[in-house]
């Protein structure tokens, strides 16, 4: 079927976070803008009520379970989409620092098994606020992540797992490995001579010892949000905290990446589409902003008026206009795949390429369109467009994510098309 | 709930259509756009796979059951996929019937629809452009002037598909300050159907400008009668209708660019190996789905029954840019010989171009 309603219980969820947004997060937007290092805690503490009900999953999609045991149609991801857009149209930065198990909690969900998933889920149901986060990129490899050095090296006893290496761009790094009882998800090869396949995620707890902070990065945008670098010397965490199996299944002729590598790149399938959604929220916000503000001031928008007799500005607008709705349905259906339980890997890059392209474009237009007043910091809309830029970045670059989309279209493997 | 799949029915008429256009329309397309005409065997072939009979209630002669805008931009998009001249061609019958399906009396259904649902293709027509820069559908030139049991029509008209052969034309025209739409019947006195016109693109679809110098039709031939016409929601089928064949034209050219690009090589392997190939088909196909979504949602609202003006209004620019991307980026792929006519996607560039001058030329 081809339907675009959307289920009452997102709409309403989408009221509520919409007043959230407006009444909690956009009044403190600026003032942790421009205070980057201090945590947020109104929006912290209030948001967590939230995320300890819903047991802290804030980026895995979990389905409720129907009390009568009626089959539902899933639809987590949906709603997972919608959550991202709604908070990051409050304000993308204090999303990014809110509590729960995020990408950290994402990877646990996606690879751990029942009784890791008790032990490192449990605390995001109960307590003080707390924070997961994922390690992944280091200062010599971002998307190339079969570059990764860090590893891990297993004890004499078998029961200790030695992990050296530096992390960087850890969302949250802060309030994960120091400032809370939470954990990094950190990924590390236990043999470098097997590429891929040697690449495990490791869960190291909060406060472990050899696992230090070592810079707090001052960035363009999502300033509210904590970007650390992370070092590991001689860090010593438990034989169980690692994900999925020890072993190394080496890859023969004709396979692609090995399967548990595969499977942490499926988070990708879940992840990324989130992310465009939340770059979509701030294109949102700045959208509706930029064409009140004109309205207000005598702007006339006309809708199916030819390309050629539009005005400059209704022109801009439209095509703005345009553009962020294409980039939302394209979300939509990567998320409705998923739900539906169908491969998405090629809808996921797809929609971020669009959603990351056009939240920038949309956001550095409109700082043109409102001239002076786009430019002040009187208005949150240079703020949105710093805070945009992001979305073209992380979670896969706008490059890497179009390689995915081209290498599923023309079918190639990555070794075909590099 | 949100959901991206056509259903079962939906299905076999997208796969129907899309076999028709891959078997019969393409192969043609080059020969008709160079001749200028699409063999009519490739039209009544077309018309016999009752597309809109199927959107035509039973009691007017029709199989259908109700009018889908949605199922209706899910074959657009395989006609269009096919060739554009002929898509337009096959739909003319269309832009008289769905107006009456919508907005006429039931006097004009019953005299009319029935004829539409011949096992033989129906030329009927309707005339809405002009010939001006700032042509609008809101404030047309063309005026239509009560006097006692009839209405004057005066003014030109441009973009009409198959005029000549037209047996009616729905003709819309300024009456106060509204658009209206009249019935012009074949051999009417004073409808002058000038040259056929000559374009940039859609060279196998005859297309004229028609003058219209104080045209009597009868009352009964305004569209609704008293009530009028519902110019909005007639334009809004159309936007919909040429978003949709904007995504098939689109659609064509991309995997016309992909087959070529992974069999062409340069320095040793084909060009699709190269990123600055890649990343481009990856831009088409994005800009391709995002074009059928908006448009997908467009119909979905017309059908819901709701108001769909800035949907349609909005899915039309996107396609009309979406399509102009597409194409032009398929040319630049195949380099050189883009550029030549023996290779198709120079003419879905120049088809292509032509939507963001289109409107009212399509509905379904």
């Amino acid at each position: 079927m081809i339907d675009f309603e959307i289920p009452t219980p997102i709409e309403r969820q989408m009221q509520l976070l919409g007043m959230l947004g407006e009444q909690v997060m956009r009044p403190i937007a600026r003032y942790y803008d421009e205070h980057e290092g201090e945590r947020p805690w109104e929006y912290i503490n209030m948001i967590w009520q939230t995320v300890r009900a819903q047991g802290g999953r804030t980026l895995a999609a979990g389905d409720e379970k129907s009390s009568s045991g009626e089959k539902k149609p899933r639809i987590g991801n949906l709603i997972m989409v919608h959550t991202v857009e709604a908070l990051s149209w409050g304000d993308a930065g204090l999303y990014l620092s809110t509590p729960g198990g995020a990408l950290g909690g994402a990877a646990v969900e996606a690879t751990g098994t029942p009784e890791q998933k008790e032990r490192f889920l449990k605390r995001f149901g109960e307590g003080e606020p707390k924070w997961g986060a994922m390690a992944m990129t280091e200062p010599q490899a971002g998307s190339d992540t079969a570059s990764i050095r860090t590893n891990a090296r297993l004890t004499d006893d078998g029961k200790y797992w030695i992990l050296n290496g530096e992390k960087i761009f850890v969302t949250s790094g802060l309030m994960a490995a120091k400032e809370s009882p939470g954990f990094v998800v950190v990924w590390a090869t236990i043999d470098p001579t097997a590429g891929r396949a040697g690449m495990k995620p490791f869960v190291v707890e909060s406060g472990t010892p050899g696992m230090t902070v070592a810079k707090l990065e001052h960035k363009h945008g999502i300033r509210a949000s904590d970007t650390a670098a992370i070092v590991f010397q001689d860090c010593r965490i438990p034989f169980d905290n690692i994900l999925g199996s020890a072993e190394v299944a080496r890859p023969t002729a004709g396979e692609g990446a090995p399967k548990g590598f595969k499977g942490a790149m499926k988070t990708f399938d879940a992840t990324r589409p989130a992310v465009a959604a939340g770059a979509l929220g701030i294109t949102r916000a700045t959208l509706e902003f930029t064409a009140k503000y004109l309205k207000d001031r005598g702007v006339k928008v006309r809708y199916g008026v030819p390309l050629h007799q539009q005005t400059a500005i209704e022109r801009d607008l439209l095509h703005m206009e345009a553009q962020h709705r294409a980039s939302w349905l394209l979300v939509l259906r990567a998320a409705a795949k998923m739900d539906a339980g169908e491969e998405n890997t090629l809808e996921a890059s797809m929609c971020k390429v669009k959603a990351g392209a056009v939240a920038n474009a949309v956001a550095q237009k409109a700082v043109e369109l409102l001239g002076p007043e786009g430019y002040s910091c009187k208005l949150l809309v240079e703020k949105w467009m710093r805070d945009a830029r992001i979305n073209d970045i992380y979670e896969g670059t706008g490059q890497i994510n179009r390689l995915v989309v081209a290498r599923r279209l023309l079918g190639y493997s990555s070794k075909e098309l590099r | 709930m949100i959901a991206f799949t056509p259903n079962d029915e939906q299905q076999l008429i997208i796969e129907t259509v899309r076999r028709y256009a891959r078997e019969r329309v393409r192969p043609a397309a080059h020969d008709a756009d160079e001749s200028g005409a699409t063999p009519p065997e490739i039209i009544s072939t077309g018309w016999e796979l009752g597309l809109l009979p199927s959107a035509l209630p039973e009691q007017y002669g029709g199989f259908g059951d109700e009018h889908s805008a949605v199922t209706g931009a899910l074959a657009a998009e395989e006609l269009g996929y096919g060739d554009l001249a002929a898509a337009l061609h096959l739909l003319t019958p269309n832009l008289f019937g769905i107006p009456l399906l919508h907005c006429g009396t039931e006097e004009q259904k019953k005299k009319w629809l029935p004829q539409l649902t011949d096992a033989e293709f129906v030329p009927a027509t309707a005339a809405l452009v002009e010939p001006r820069w700032d042509f609008s559908p809101h404030t047309l030139n063309t005026t239509a002037e009560r006097a006692q049991n009839n209405y004057v029509l005066n003014g030109h008209k441009a973009f009409v598909p198959l005029a000549a052969e037209a047996q009616a034309m729905l003709v819309y025209a300024r009456e106060g300050g509204a658009t209206q739409a009249f019935i012009v019947e074949k051999g009417t006195s004073g409808v002058t159907i000038l040259d056929r016109e000559k374009n940039m693109g859609l060279r196998a679809l005859p297309t004229y400008e028609v003058k219209f110098e104080d045209v009597r039709v009868p009352r009964e031939a305004r569209l609704g009668g008293d009530a009028g016409c519902q110019i909005d929601l007639l334009l809004n089928y159309s936007r919909v209708a040429l978003a949709s064949l904007a995504v098939g034209v689109a659609r064509g050219a991309f995997e016309y660019a992909c087959d070529y690009a992974k069999q062409r090589e340069t320095f040793g392997r084909p060009i699709a190996q190269y990123q600055s190939i890649a990343f481009m088909l990856a831009e088409m196909s994005i800009e391709i789905d995002a074009a059928r979504l908006m448009a997908w949602e467009a119909a979905w609202t017309l059908d819901q029954g709701k108001e769909a003006t800035q949907k349609a209004a909005l899915a039309k620019q996107y396609a009309d840019e979406a399509v102009l991307f597409v194409t032009d980026r398929a040319v630049q792929v195949l380099g050189g010989h883009g550029y030549i006519r023996e290779h198709p996607v120079e003419r879905w560039l120049r088809d292509g171009r032509g939507f963001a001058s289109f409107l009212g030329m399509a509905m379904i």
